[in-house]
Order: structure tokens, then C-alpha cells, then sequence
């Protein structure tokens, strides 16, 4: 009886669609949601690719920064005199934009802290050991869950409106609405406001990175950490400083995302997206400042075409099965990896 | 390197220098390998007798009064299997496998396809398993399936460098979980396959589904062992006869050319690639046997709860399994095991515990504990170096305890609610998370670390050495 039915055919009859046509149909719109959510994940991954490039060092607790900046610009829109609830509040495009520049700070300031934080508490230390690349990893672990449950059980000890078990009520200043469209494809302000903070915040990096002392102190330690010490770069400040920098680009992520996606913020929100833009920075290859904001693009769009391609359920599985053929058949990525060698 | 190594220490005689302390550990390793093989059984199968008949005589201080302690004990053998067969991964080869759910899982879910009513590959319905032995059947061929799916991820994957191996391996058993989510055809969605196959053994009037059925409940009160036996104990048992032979198996390659060369692995792989060692071929080696033992904790589980979702598989559990590992101390097979039994155990355990009567007692408490914790610190941090023989003992100590007093006080206030009941079971992330920051900074190696001995003639080695050298430690005497 059963017997017969063999997994391919079972697949192919319902579970996995592979519906094309869907795709040419839709194409410009799912690129303008996929650029949407790419922008999202370039930022957290530079997070990661920076601290990679300097330390060589996979900060698995990455997720749970980004996940405290939606906490953290919550927190901002709470002393602003925003509550929560199901109406959006609309003030105008100026006034909305100074509220979220706020918020953003606010969340920017929590990541940030909470990045270099981890970097004191949890990765320091076994610097100063000389641990094994294990223990580092193994650490992440513990933080992650450490931030996870904090918020979980500790910050409605502290603010019964924050924290807990459930997903948090937002706050939306804004309704999506359409701007205009282009090729079809329906662009919202939300999708304007996300991709127009996200390019100013890539550049911004890029500078930093690239053309200030600071960068050049990062790029330097990245390249060759003693020949750096030896140069007069204080190898310590340089780390910091990259955490710094990646908690903060999380925590802006984090309020680009709160803007898109309102129910997401929960204790367990950063895991998924922290893969994914783990996922992203290997994508552009690890490492690597400007690949890490390609692989967040390309995956955001990737992501999109596939949940068309095969149905929504299989979202998650194509950002992990992009993250496995990636490392498998070019595990340097797209533009391979290397923080000191890519701009001198 | 550096030339302090480079100068003879001329001026520091070796015997200046305060030997290291052998412990009570120490002392005990020492003298378990240097008894004779059947000594060794004569020591170890009363051990195994003992801890067979925990469930039937729970001691107060150890009963979990919210749950049914056999279970409890069922589920710590099957934690204990997936310690093992992660430390052989983990702790052995030195691959950091962080998707060891999705091994699990794949175990789980073979049974469940093949015996659950709701699965459209049910055998146990007319097809070629008969509902009394299926789950029996099925056991080895989930630890088959198992096995080829850890060959068949590790072929690919195994190139990878040891962080990147983590990723894909976290994105693997992610995807595991997913396909099982997902294929609703086959597994039923996220409502899961429920009737499960389990063994029908011992049937009876009063027991009609036999001793591994949910309805054996046990009589406590008999003086006949196997009635008062529920069928969380009769899993216990199983579970435990299992570990003793995945123990055996595992010990057995360990002492041989594979053990030895995961050993080399670990610890460089490109020196052991030089001396000859086939490197991939063994970490595939390694891979594939942990996914098996892997497997066959799944099946077990499949079999003790009868139901299977895939909210049993999430990804969080595979880190739960590492903090076994970690925290009993990679590469120690027992250690791993009393890192399960951790695991398993505590968070039931805790469920139980009412520290504190009301909320504000509770931070005064904590504000004392914390007090107390710091100022050790500090004493610790200026004065450690000075403290000596008790002092130290008692000072090292005592942080452990006022640490974990803190912990357990913070959780007791955090979870406070109406009526005094404080269900720290909840935190148990939080205090696993604070666990391998701890001892991933204090003790890297674990609570029981391994040490490096001598693999192959290692008993009759460690024999010879004992007799000429008795009552003192391997490798003080010269």
C-alpha cells in the first residue's frame, strides 16, 4: 500500500510547490521587498564581519545584541510618550522621521553598550587565557542565553510592559503606505525609510572604516595584530571599537526591523535573523566589510524569490541551505574574505 | 617563541617547585586504572546495580516530588546516550556540532514513520512490522538511517574549518527541524505523529500494554522490585543497559587506531595529515558514529513518549546537549555523563525548590549572598595568592556556594508569584548560559577534564608503573 508512495513524488505533490511562474509574475516586487529585508541584514552582518575580520572569532551572541536594540528603541518611543497599541500615530513625514532618528539612537546606544559589554565580560577574559577558538564559540552560547532569558524573565521585573514570554505590543508610527510604483512592484514608505537609512549607514561605515584613523587602526590590527601592536595601534581600543561599531549598526538594524515587521519584538526574535545575516556575511565572504552588505542584499532577495518558488514555509530553509552551498562551494565568498586587503 | 622558554631554569630547582596537588579526583582516576579488568567489573556492576535501583528507593534529598522520578532518570539515560555519542564529536575528534538535534530528530522521526497511525508510511498497520515488535525493529534501522545522514551531511561538510563546521551544522539541524514542520504530508506538521510504537514486554492482566506502556504506573508500596517498577524506571533500565554498551563500544574505540587518531585530530590536524593520519576519513569516522548513538536516543524517546513534533527538535535542546558536554568535560566519557545527568536533572529538580517565603525576604537574601559573593571575590582577587592548604579550600568553596545561592535566589525572586511557589525549572537556560560563561573562563575543560593517557596497553602499562611506585601518583615518581 504506502509503500509505494516514494518521497519524491510525495514531495512533489504538496508539501514543496515550484510555482515559476509566480516569480516572473512578481519579480520587481519581491526584488523591492528582498532589497527591504537585505538592507536589514547587511547592517547586522557587518556585525559580524568586522569582528571576524579582527579577531577571527564567530560572535554567535551577535543575535541577541540586535535583538536587545528592539528593546532598546521600544524603550526610546516609551520616553518619548509613545504607548503601545494597534493604531499607527501618523504625525507627518518630519516629525516621524526626528521621532524614529531618536528611537534609532536609543537603540543604537543599548546595542552598543551590550556589544562592548559581552566584549569585557564574556570575551576578554579569554583573550587574556589565550582560550581555544571552541571556548570563545562556546562562550557566545552562554551569553546568548544569558540576554535571552534577561529579557525574558528579569526586564518585566523591572518594566512589567517589557520583556516576558510574549511578543511585545508594538509601537508604529507609521501605517505602510504606497509611494509610488515602479515596474509594478509597489514601493511603501517603510521600504523607502529602511532602504534610505540603511545605504546612509552602510556609507557612513564604509568612511569610517576606510578613510578615518579609527578604520585604518581596525583594518591594520585585521591584517596582522602584532605588526599593528608594534605600529603603535592599541589593539585593545581597536577591539572595542569593533564591537562598538557592530552593536551599534545592530541596533539600528533593529529599529528598521521593528519598523517592518511590528510583532517581531520578543526575547527570541535575534536568532533567526542573526543566522541569516551570519548567513549574508559568509554570502559576501566573511570578513569582509563590503561583501557582508552585498550578501545581505543578495540574500534578502534570494530569500524572497525561494518563499515564492517553493511556498512561505520554506523561507528559513533557503537562507540555510544558501549559508551550506555557499561554504561548501566557495567558502570565501563572493568577494572573499579580507578586512586588511580591501581598500589600503 | 618567546625566550623565557628558552633559559634553563637554572636558578629554580624543580624540586622548589610546589608539585601540583593531586586531588581527590586524581586519586581516584589513579587507582581505577591500575585495578585489574575483572576488579574493575567487581567495583563497577555493584555501581550499576546501585544506581538501577534509585528509581525504586528515591532518597529524599534526590526525588523530584513534581514529576515521576523514574522518568526523570529515563530521560537523564537518554540524555546521558546523547552525551556520549556528542562527545565522541565534540569531545574527542574536536568538531564542534551544533545541530546534534537534528541527528536526534532524524531517529525519532524513523520510528515515528514507520509505526505511528498518523504517518502515511506506517508499517504496524498490515504492512511488514508487527505492532508487538516494531519498536524493537525499528531501533537499528534508526540507528542506520541516523548513521547515513551523519555520513552523508559530514562528506560535504567535514572540509570546513572548526567554526564554520558549527554554522552549517547549526543550519542542518534547523533544517531538520523545518523539513518536519513543513512536509505536513508525511509528518504530520507541527501537530506531530502521535501512537508511537514501544516494546510490549511483560504483559499481563494488570498491565495489559505491558511494562513500557504510560499505564504501568507502578506500585510503590510492593516488596516485588519489577511491580514497583513504573514505566519510567523500566525505560531507565533500558536506557541504562543501552549506555552500558555504547560505553563499552565508544571505550573500546577509543583505546584503538581510531581513538588514537581522533586524539591526534583534535589536537593538530595538520601535524596528524603529516604523520599519515587520514584525516577527513576519520572525522567522517567520528561523525557518523556520534550521529548513530544520536539516533538511537531518538528511537528511545520516540518510543517512551509515544508522540513526536517537531517543537521536541528545536535547535535550542542541540545547545543544551553541548552544556552536557562542556560542563562534564569534553573527551571524559563519565564526566559527559554526569553532565547529563545535570541537564536532565536539575531543571526537574528545581521545579520543587521554595527558597524564600516572600518576595522581600527573598532580596534581602540575595542582597546578603551577593554581598558576601563579591567580597570573596575581592579577597579572592588581592589575597588568592597567599591563601593557602584549608583557607584556600574553604574561600573556593565558599564562592561556589554563595555564587550559586545568588543564582538560585535571583531566579526565586525573579519567578516569585502569589503563595510562594518559585518554579526555577523555568530559568534553566539562564543558569546553563551563566554556567559555560563561567567555566568557559574559570575551567574550560569541564567538571571532570580528561587527561591524557595512554590509549593502547594503557591498563598493563598503568599496572606495571603502580607496582614498582605504590600509593604514589602516574608520573610523580621517576
Amino acid at each position: 500500500m504506502t509503500t509505494t508512495v516514494s518521497a519524491g513524488a510525495l514531495l512533489a505533490a504538496g508539501s514543496i510547490g515550484f510555482d515559476y511562474q509566480a516569480v516572473i509574475d512578481q519579480f520587481w516586487r519581491l526584488t523591492v521587498d528582498g532589497i527591504t529585508y537585505g538592507s536589514i541584514y547587511a547592517l547586522v552582518a557587518v556585525g559580524y564581519t568586522l569582528v571576524y575580520g579582527v579577531l577571527r572569532l564567530i560572535n554567535f551572541a551577535h543575535s541577541e545584541i540586535f535583538m536587545l536594540g528592539m528593546f532598546g528603541q521600544l524603550i526610546g518611543l516609551m520616553i518619548f510618550g509613545f504607548t503601545a497599541g494597534p493604531d499607527a500615530y501618523n504625525q507627518g513625514v518630519v516629525l516621524t522621521v526626528v521621532y524614529l532618528g531618536l528611537a534609532m539612537v536609543v537603540g543604537m546606544l543599548v546595542s552598543g553598550s551590550a556589544a562592548v559589554g559581552l566584549e569585557r565580560v564574556a570575551y576578554r577574559p579569554l583573550r587574556r587565557r589565550g582560550a581555544k577558538p571552541l571556548a570563545f564559540l562556546i562562550t557566545a552560547i552562554g551569553m546568548s542565553f544569558v540576554l535571552q532569558e534577561f529579557v525574558h524573565f528579569l526586564l518585566p521585573k523591572i518594566d512589567p510592559d517589557l520583556g516576558g514570554a510574549n511578543a511585545q505590543q508594538p509601537i508604529q508610527l507609521v501605517t505602510p503606505s504606497v509611494q509610488f510604483s515602479f515596474a509594478g512592484a509597489d514601493v511603501t514608505n517603510v521600504a523607502i525609510l529602511i532602504v534610505v537609512a540603511a545605504v546612509v549607514l552602510a556609507l557612513l561605515t564604509e568612511i569610517l572604516i576606510n578613510r578615518t584613523k579609527f578604520g585604518r587602526g581596525i583594518r591594520a590590527v585585521a591584517q596582522d595584530p602584532d605588526t599593528a601592536t608594534l605600529m603603535g595601534v592599541s589593539r585593545e581600543r581597536v577591539i572595542m571599537l569593533t564591537f562598538l561599531i557592530g552593536g551599534v549598526l545592530a541596533g539600528a538594524a533593529a529599529m528598521l526591523y521593528a519598523v517592518k515587521i511590528p510583532p517581531g519584538i520578543i526575547y527570541s526574535g535575534g536568532f533567526i535573523l542573526g543566522i541569516k545575516a551570519f548567513a549574508a556575511a559568509v554570502l559576501g565572504g566573511i570578513g569582509n566589510l563590503r561583501g557582508a552588505l552585498l550578501g545581505g542584499l543578495l540574500l534578502g532577495v534570494v530569500e524572497q524569490y525561494g518563499q515564492i518558488l517553493l511556498g512561505i514555509e520554506w523561507r528559513d530553509v533557503v537562507a540555510f541551505v544558501v549559508l551550506v552551498a555557499v561554504l561548501m562551494f566557495r567558502p570565501t565568498g563572493i568577494l572573499g574574505e579580507s578586512l586588511g586587503k580591501a581598500r589600503v | 617563541m618567546s625566550t623565557t622558554t628558552a633559559t634553563p631554569p637554572a636558578s629554580t630547582p624543580p624540586a622548589a617547585e610546589t608539585p601540583p596537588r593531586a586531588g581527590l579526583g586524581d586519586a581516584i582516576r589513579t587507582w581505577w586504572e591500575g585495578l585489574s579488568r575483572p576488579a574493575q567489573w567487581a567495583v563497577g556492576v555493584p555501581a550499576i546495580i546501585a544506581l538501577a535501583l534509585l528509581p525504586l528507593f528515591p532518597p529524599s534529598f534526590l526525588d523530584t516530588p513534581n514529576y515521576n522520578f523514574g522518568l526523570v532518570m529515563a530521560e537523564f539515560a537518554m540524555f546521558a546516550l546523547i552525551a556520549i555519542g556528542l562527545n565522541v564529536v565534540v569531545g574527542q575528534a574536536g568538531l564542534l556540532d551544533l545541530g546534534y538535534v537534528g541527528f536526534y530528530a532524524v531517529g525519532a522521526y524513523t520510528v515515528g514513520l514507520l509505526t505511528s497511525p498518523n504517518s502515511p508510511w506506517n508499517q504496524t498497520d498490515g504492512g511488514w512490522l508487527d505492532p508487538s515488535w516494531a519498536w524493537l525493529a525499528c531501533l537499528p534501522l534508526a540507528i542506520l538511517v541516523t548513521a547515513v545522514s551523519g555520513l552523508i551531511l559530514g562528506s560535504p561538510t567535514l572540509r570546513l574549518r572548526g567554526d564554520y563546521l558549527a554554522i552549517v551544522t547549526l543550519g542542518f539541524g534547523e533544517i531538520v527541524r523545518l523539513l518536519a514542520d513543513n512536509l505536513h504530508e508525511l509528518t504530520n506538521g507541527s501537530l506531530g505523529l502521535s501512537g508511537v510504537a514501544y516494546p510490549h514486554i511483560g504483559e499481563s492482566e494488570e498491565k495489559p500494554n505491558g511494562v513500557f506502556s504510560a499505564g504501568n504506573t507502578g506500585d510503590p508500596d510492593s516488596a516485588n522490585l519489577l511491580d514497583r517498577a513504573s514505566y519510567g524506571t523500566y525505560w531507565f533500565w533500558f536506557g541504562l543497559a543501552m549506555v552500558i554498551i555504547v560505553l563499552l563500544i565508544v571505550g573500546n574505540l577509543e583505546r584503538s587506531r581510531v581513538g588514537r587518531a581522533w586524539v591526534a585530530i583534535r589536537e593538530d590536524e595538520d601535524a596528524a595529515e603529516v604523520m599519515g593520519v587520514p584525516a577527513f576519513k576519520f572525522k567522517l569516522w567520528a561523525f557518523t558514529i556520534g550521529a548513530a548513538i544520536g539516533g538511537l536516543s531518538g528511537a528511545i524517546y520516540a518510543g517512551q513518549v509515544q508522540f513526536i513534533n517537531p517543537t521536541g527538535f528545536n535547535i535550542i535542546n542541540s545547545m543544551l546537549f553541548l552544556c552536557a558536554v562542556v560542563i562534564g568535560g569534553q573527551g571524559n566519557k563519565l564526566g559527559v555523563i554526569f553532565g547529563a545527568f545535570i541537564i536532565a536533572y536539575l531543571p526537574k529538580r528545581l521545579t520543587s525548590v521554595n527558597l524564600v517565603d516572600s518576595e522581600s525576604t527573598g532580596y534581602l537574601w540575595l542582597g546578603v549572598t551577593v554581598v558576601v559573593f563579591v567580597g570573596l571575590l575581592v579577597l579572592w582577587k588581592f589575597r588568592g595568592g597567599q591563601l593557602l592548604g584549608w583557607a584556600r579550600t574553604l574561600t573556593i568553596s565558599a564562592m561556589v556556594f554563595t555564587g550559586v545561592m545568588s543564582a538560585l535566589l535571583l531566579g526565586s525572586v525573579l519567578l516569585f508569584r502569589q503563595g510562594g511557589a518559585q518554579s526555577l525549572g523555568d530559568l534553566k537556560y539562564l543558569y546553563f548560559g551563566i554556567a559555560l560563561v563561567v567555566m568557559m573562563i574559570l575551567r574550560p575543560q569541564g567538571l571532570f577534564p580528561v587527561r591524557q593517557k595512554l590509549l593502547a596497553y594503557g591498563r598493563q602499562v598503568y599496572q606495571a608503573v603502580r607496582r614498582s611506585t605504590v600509593g604514589e601518583p602516574i608520573g610523580e615518581g621517576k
